[in-house]
């Protein structure tokens, strides 16, 4: 019996011991009915020829593993960013148990949404009773100052009408006619969560902007940040930068206070975000900015439509793409970028000419969200990198345009293929067959870190597996230093296993890199 | 072992009232039936073994509008039931969210290669697209399944978990599956599990064994030599290696574990319970629709067994024992007293650390009961429990477990739960995910009862000592002693200090 009361051997070491290892043995050989060894190991190794990409890549109809989630998703994250705002998701309850679960288990943050619970009942008579109850209950019960209302594919596909149902509730009294109801129609089976941010951002902003005048145009800069996992360092660094340039902006969606809440004996459900009276004021703003432009393609329109200018980057990480942002910040605002911020640039410079050898031809494959990928590529190429394989499940042709023009941009990208719509089971194939030195993506990517022993660098969301990283920022200068740092942490522990073996492989185990 | 304590009874009565007065009215009634005190054994009515009466609402609707922490029949289903059967693929029919949040969450653990004849930390989705709710999905889930069959030829079979839309706009999988099978000559299951049915996660979990019995039992000619001690394991789904921690204590004791439902199974396995002797139930909510059927249509008897903590493996053991006769029974007082020493060493470190703390508890189907008697193993006391997706037999069984005075709560809203750990404030919690950092964030230790919080195994003599280190860890850990800072004074008392005097 391996077990002591000493020392606990948890699952990890446990089922190493003898005792278990011949358990699992017996139980494959006499009740598993397993397929012979041989032709398991020649499936294996057919999985990874050219002849087997050709099928996967192939594929019509069968998805596995995609790198995307549903819109609901992306609203919930949406609706945590504005005040005192609970998010209700008119559908399915399963759902939301989903979502809740799904941004705990990244953020290691409570995550507070309701559902209206429809079931049979509901999918044949429509959800009105349950929005109507459902409302009081959470307006009553939670003491929101905005209920941020979305649904899922369920409620979508009986066609409920939100705007009515939630006009019909003001009318019962579920909540004060003039209690905010934001709304967002996201069905599951259009688009992904990037799409959900949208239409919810959007639905808030329409929410108080659509029967109000605007008055003359302010000098306040409106950002949108869009959907991202790691905005709780990145929103706080952003604003770090625009407080150096003394530039005078608001958030419109800022998630980072309520996902990164203190502990400190009381239980905060809602924390940060933009203020109504801010979000009712960004009306008036010159400029909406938005970080991510697949993520608020509907919401800068309707920006430009009350008569906004606004423009968008691709998650500005990176070098030339954090120039980028200030430069415009900076016209837009007529402020000098400051001396401190030029330092800060200088700095990571330093950073990148000092490690430059070690990340000089580097292969990478990238995937993710369209804009975090477009992003990551470029700053890959700004270090001599080549972004190998581009990879976006929830991306389109028209982003896959926009990345053969980047990657057209520089020499480090002429060998770079973009794979719009793929998802990571595609993935698998390209990097058998065009491997690549390191993995840039989310947790799930581990599988793929396995199969094909490529060292995975955890840099979208969600990430799963690791604690804290999103407590730091990709974004600017500060964001481009913990890229660099994430990437070559990654490279030198690889060499260093490999390079481990005392008496065969140690010559190169260096103490001096 | 069992500890002699009783709750307050009128404290738990008082924080139901004041949680009840804050809902409107009409949720207030409906809340009220699914929130009470467990009421001593001599009101316990005529079940002999209960040592208290909890009676509660159950199984019903939730309220709309509140946080309530259920799932729904695909999480069931697939999440549960299906999804850790290791060499099938199951697809999640519908768009891709279900089946993405739902992807290796539940630490089914499962020997086998992943991708080429094991499937179970895979998303495999027909990510239903507008069209596809507009004409329909079962021309696109016959080329899923074809693909499948041409990208995964070593899987054994196929499972077709349906999402919400399926139901709504009236596909026809049995006749995608029927075809299916047919021209592939493997199993194809469709799974009626839509999320809007039923009213959380435990409808989904009948549906998955209707489905087991109506599309896997008695499909194929069986080569199989049945032995006098073959048993299943039914209801345990490996969380954290939880089967074989169990399964390596019933092979001591002389039986023959067949099939392990479903956690690291095959669907060899479950084909072949038929043919088993008994078939033995751990999770008794979420898998006692197959139990009776096999016993009705194959007259296999099954009984309900108990693997956390040493005062329930011992009673399941004998219990166990006594169905295979005096041989078995022998092996089994051996094996019990084999492991005496090593229990006694695990009470002995950990009972003066943790006798005494109060636990509230709040899970799924079973383990709201079950786990109960493991932490009074190591003198440590219930304060309140209930059920995620329990029905009213659960509740019955519970007050073979549970003092008089236990805070009884059914599908208890976050803001219930919230209030009644301010009121109590217990020493610990143990629910899931998402009650996790709201409970950490008020400073009480926390344990995931789900997942184990990424430890375990939880089940057997392995399961016990990390039980009980992992309870331990969460309670005594210096970091809530350090939730207050020292320059505040307004909670000096609730912290702890380490100030040297």
């Amino acid at each position: 019996m391996p077990q002591s009361a000493e020392k606990a051997l948890d699952h990890a070491p446990l089922f190493c011991e003898p005792e278990y290892r011949q358990m699992l043995a017996e139980k494959k050989l006499n009740f598993e009915c397993p397929h012979p060894d041989q032709v398991v190991s020649d499936q294996r190794e057919f999985t990874q020829t050219w002849e087997y990409r050709e099928k996967n890549l192939g594929r019509q109809a069968l998805v596995v593993n995609p790198a995307k989630a549903c819109q609901p998703l992306g609203a919930v994250f949406a609706a945590a960013g504005f005040e005192r705002t609970i998010s209700f998701v008119h559908g399915s309850q399963g759902c939301v148990a989903y979502y809740r679960s799904h941004l705990s288990r990244h953020f290691k943050e409570p995550s507070s949404v309701v559902s209206s619970s429809m079931t049979e009942d509901a999918a044949v008579f429509g959800g009105l009773k349950n929005m109507v109850d459902g409302l009081a209950n959470t307006y009553k019960l939670y003491s929101p100052k905005m209920i941020a209302v979305s649904t899922t594919c369920m409620a979508e596909v009986i066609g409920d009408d939100l705007h009515g149902f939630i006009e019909n509730a003001k009318s019962e009294g579920s909540v004060p006619r003039d209690f905010d109801v934001p709304f967002a129609h996201t069905p599951a089976f259009v688009g992904s969560h990037v799409d959900g941010y949208d239409s919810m951002v959007k639905g808030v902003l329409e929410n108080f902007w659509k029967d109000a005048a605007r008055k003359e145009a302010t000098a306040s800069i409106n950002i949108i940040p869009g959907f991202d996992g790691f905005c709780v360092g990145n929103n706080r660094e952003l604003k770090r930068l625009l407080d150096l340039m003394q530039v005078t902006y608001m958030f419109i969606q800022d998630a980072s206070d309520q996902f990164d809440t203190p502990s400190d004996g009381k239980f905060r459900m809602y924390d940060g975000g933009t203020s109504i009276n801010d979000v009712k004021a960004a009306l008036n703003a010159e400029w909406t900015l938005s970080l991510q432009y697949y993520n608020t393609r509907k919401t800068l329109d309707y920006c430009r439509d009350v008569g906004q200018a606004a423009t968008s980057f691709h998650y500005p990480l990176g070098v030339e793409a954090t120039d980028e942002f200030l430069m415009v910040i900076s016209e837009i605002s007529s402020r000098e970028i400051p001396e401190a911020i030029r330092l800060e640039r200088g700095r990571l410079i330093d950073a990148m000419a000092d490690s430059q050898a070690w990340l000089y031809g580097k292969k990478y494959a990238i995937y993710g969200d369209p804009d975090f990928v477009y992003a990551m590529a470029r700053f890959i190429m700004e270090t001599g990198g080549e972004p190998t394989h581009c990879l976006a499940t929830n991306g389109t042709s028209a982003w896959e345009d926009e990345m053969k023009e980047l990657l057209a941009s520089s020499p480090f990208g002429k060998n770079a293929q973009v794979w719009p719509g793929k998802d990571l089971w595609a993935l698998r194939s390209l990097l058998f067959t065009e491997p690549v030195d390191l993995l840039i993506g989310n947790s799930y990517g581990k599988y793929l870190e396995r199969d094909t022993g490529t060292p995975l660098v955890r840099l979208m969301f969600p990430i799963f597996d690791r604690h804290h990283h999103h407590r730091f920022p990709l974004m600017g200068y500060q964001g481009g230093l913990r890229l660099l740092t994430a990437i070559l942490d990654k490279i030198f522990d690889n060499l260093d296993r490999e390079t481990m073996h005392a008496g065969v492989t140690d010559y190169s185990y260096d103490l001096t890199r | 072992m069992s500890l002699k304590y009783d709750n307050d009874s009128d404290f738990h009565a008082k924080l139901i009232a004041d949680v009840l007065s804050q809902y409107p009215g009409k949720a207030a009634k409906r809340r009220s039936k699914h929130l009470s005190v467990a009421t001593s054994e001599k009101d316990a009515g005529e079940d002999p073994n209960a040592i208290s009466e909890c009676e509660v609402k159950s199984n019903i609707k939730s309220v709309p509008g509140v946080m309530t922490i259920r799932g729904c029949a695909y999480a069931g289903s697939k999440g549960v039931v299906w999804g850790p059967i290791k060499d099938m693929v199951h697809i999640s029919h519908g768009p891709v969210g279900c089946g993405q949040y739902s992807w290796s969450q539940r630490r089914n653990y499962y020997v086998g290669l992943t991708g080429i004849d094991t499937f179970v930390t895979m998303q495999f989705t027909s990510d239903f697209q507008e069209k596809d709710i507009v004409f329909g999905g079962d021309k696109k889930l016959e080329k899923v399944i074809d693909e499948i069959a041409e990208l995964f030829p070593l899987s054994n079979g196929i499972s077709l978990q349906s999402e919400c839309p399926i139901g709504l706009i009236g596909d026809d999988i049995e006749a995608v599956a029927r075809k299916k099978a047919k021209e592939h000559t493997t199993t194809v299951v469709p799974v009626r599990c839509e999320g809007f049915r039923g009213v959380s996660q435990s409808l989904g979990h009948h549906i998955a064994n209707d489905a087991i019995r109506d599309w896997v039992f008695d499909k194929k000619d069986l080569k199989f030599e049945p032995g006098p001690y073959d048993v299943n394991v039914i209801g345990d789904y490996n969380i954290g290696g939880d089967a074989w921690a169990s399964r390596i204590l019933l092979e001591e004791i002389g039986l023959r574990v067949v099939g392990n439902w479903s956690g690291d199974a095959t669907l060899a396995e479950v084909e072949r319970a038929p043919r088993a002797t008994l078939n033995l139930i751990h999770c008794y909510r979420s898998m006692n629709y197959i139990s009776r059927h096999m016993e009705e249509k194959y007259a296999i008897p099954w009984m309900e067994y108990n693997f956390f903590g040493p005062f329930q493996i011992e009673a399941s053991l004998r219990n166990i024992a006594k169905h295979f006769g005096p041989e078995i029974e022998d092996r089994t007082e051996k094996v019990i007293a084999k492991y005496r020493p090593f229990v006694s060493a695990v009470v002995d470190k950990y009972w003066p650390r943790l006798s005494g703390k109060r636990v509230m508890l709040y899970i799924g189907g079973l383990r709201p009961r079950h786990v109960i008697t493991a932490y009074e193993d190591l003198g440590m006391e219930i304060v309140g429990t209930g059920y995620e997706f329990g029905h009213g037999d659960d509740y019955q069984r519970t007050g073979h477990y549970v003092k008089e005075g236990t805070l009884i709560y059914d599908d208890v809203t976050s803001y219930e739960l919230e209030k009644f750990i301010e009121g109590i404030r217990p020493d610990l919690v143990g629910s899931g995910i998402k009650e996790k950092y709201p409970v950490q964030k008020m400073g009480i230790p926390f344990r995931q009862m789900h997942s184990w919080d990424y430890s375990g195994p939880y089940h057997g003599y392995d399961g016990f000592s990390i039980f009980a280190r992992d309870m331990d860890m969460a309670i005594n850990n210096p970091v809530w002693g350090l939730y207050d800072a020292p320059w505040k004074n307004d909670r000096a008392s609730a912290g702890g200090s380490s100030m040297r005097t």
